[in-house]
């Protein structure tokens, strides 16, 4: 089901009327790993993401860069800090995001 | 960080020792050790492989292995359980990946050890690039873990109020 976007979690009474916010941002590692290593030409990215972000947010982010980004697919498994993770799930400063790949291990 | 469990765990480049792996399990209470030993084979889908070469997420497969091994203990009723899984260039023949377990019965080794494998097979950030005999590569079919993507939890029902 398609969930409405949020651009102001979390914080209670506010709306968009309160703004201007300071506009607060985190910084997340981005890590890439076998063929999106390969897609995107690199094992590591810093992107910088508004407050409140989530990981669809960030792979939103990343997508609309453009090439080669846009190949990463639109809802990639992730990990969050070293735990697997949904795409709704919020990120904070300096959380380590891994792009899966389906898993082949064994 | 699980620092609870004593099982052997290990995910990396040094070579596999399955005998090592397999002295690792065992006590006086046990009547059936198990060791499975996975191994690159030289054809896949019918077409001849030289080699394969396993990446990983190292940090984070050590901590999933860890809770692999935790959970299959947790079956087998004993922290008997003993994993390595290889990363970097191997040759066809070489081993990828070994797994011991022990228990006093048979029944809960061949479940453990199976579950051990089939939760590798899922779960486990570890991909594999098979190289073909025609001097071409690819990267072998995965899974998608669970607990990734959009959640299919079922959203409760808003009240409206009023």
């Amino acid at each position: 089901m398609c969930m409405c976007p949020r651009p102001f979690q979390g914080s209670g009474f506010l709306s968009p009327n309160d703004l201007p916010r300071r506009s607060v941002s985190v910084s997340v590692n981005t890590l890439f790993f076998a063929s999106y290593r390969e897609l995107v030409g690199a094992s590591a990215l810093a992107v910088e993401l508004h407050d409140g972000a989530t990981v669809a947010d960030l792979v939103h982010e990343l997508r609309g860069r453009g090439e080669p980004f846009d190949a990463l697919p639109e809802e990639p498994a992730v990990a969050v800090n070293q735990s697997y993770a949904m795409l709704d799930e919020p990120l904070r400063e300096g959380d380590e995001v891994a792009f899966i790949p389906p898993v082949a291990g064994g | 960080m699980t620092e609870s469990c004593v099982c052997h765990c290990r995910v990396g480049a040094d070579v596999i020792n399955p005998t090592e792996v397999l002295s690792r399990v065992g006590s006086d209470e046990d009547g059936a050790a198990l060791l499975f030993v996975g191994v690159v084979r030289n054809h896949a889908d019918g077409r001849p492989v030289s080699g394969m070469r396993y990446d990983a997420y190292v940090d984070m497969a050590r901590r999933e292995l860890q809770s692999i091994a935790e959970e299959a203990a947790g079956r087998l009723g004993s922290d008997r359980v003993a994993v390595e899984h290889r990363t970097g260039e191997l040759a066809i023949g070489e081993v990828s990946v070994a797994i011991a377990v022990s228990s006093p019965h048979r029944a809960e080794s061949f479940d453990a050890a199976r579950y051990v494998i089939e939760e590798i097979k899922k779960r486990l950030p570890v991909w594999k690039k098979e190289h073909y005999q025609d001097g071409s590569e690819g990267w072998v079919e995965g899974t998608v873990p669970p607990g990734t993507g959009t959640s299919s939890i079922t959203v409760p029902e808003l009240k409206v109020e009023g």
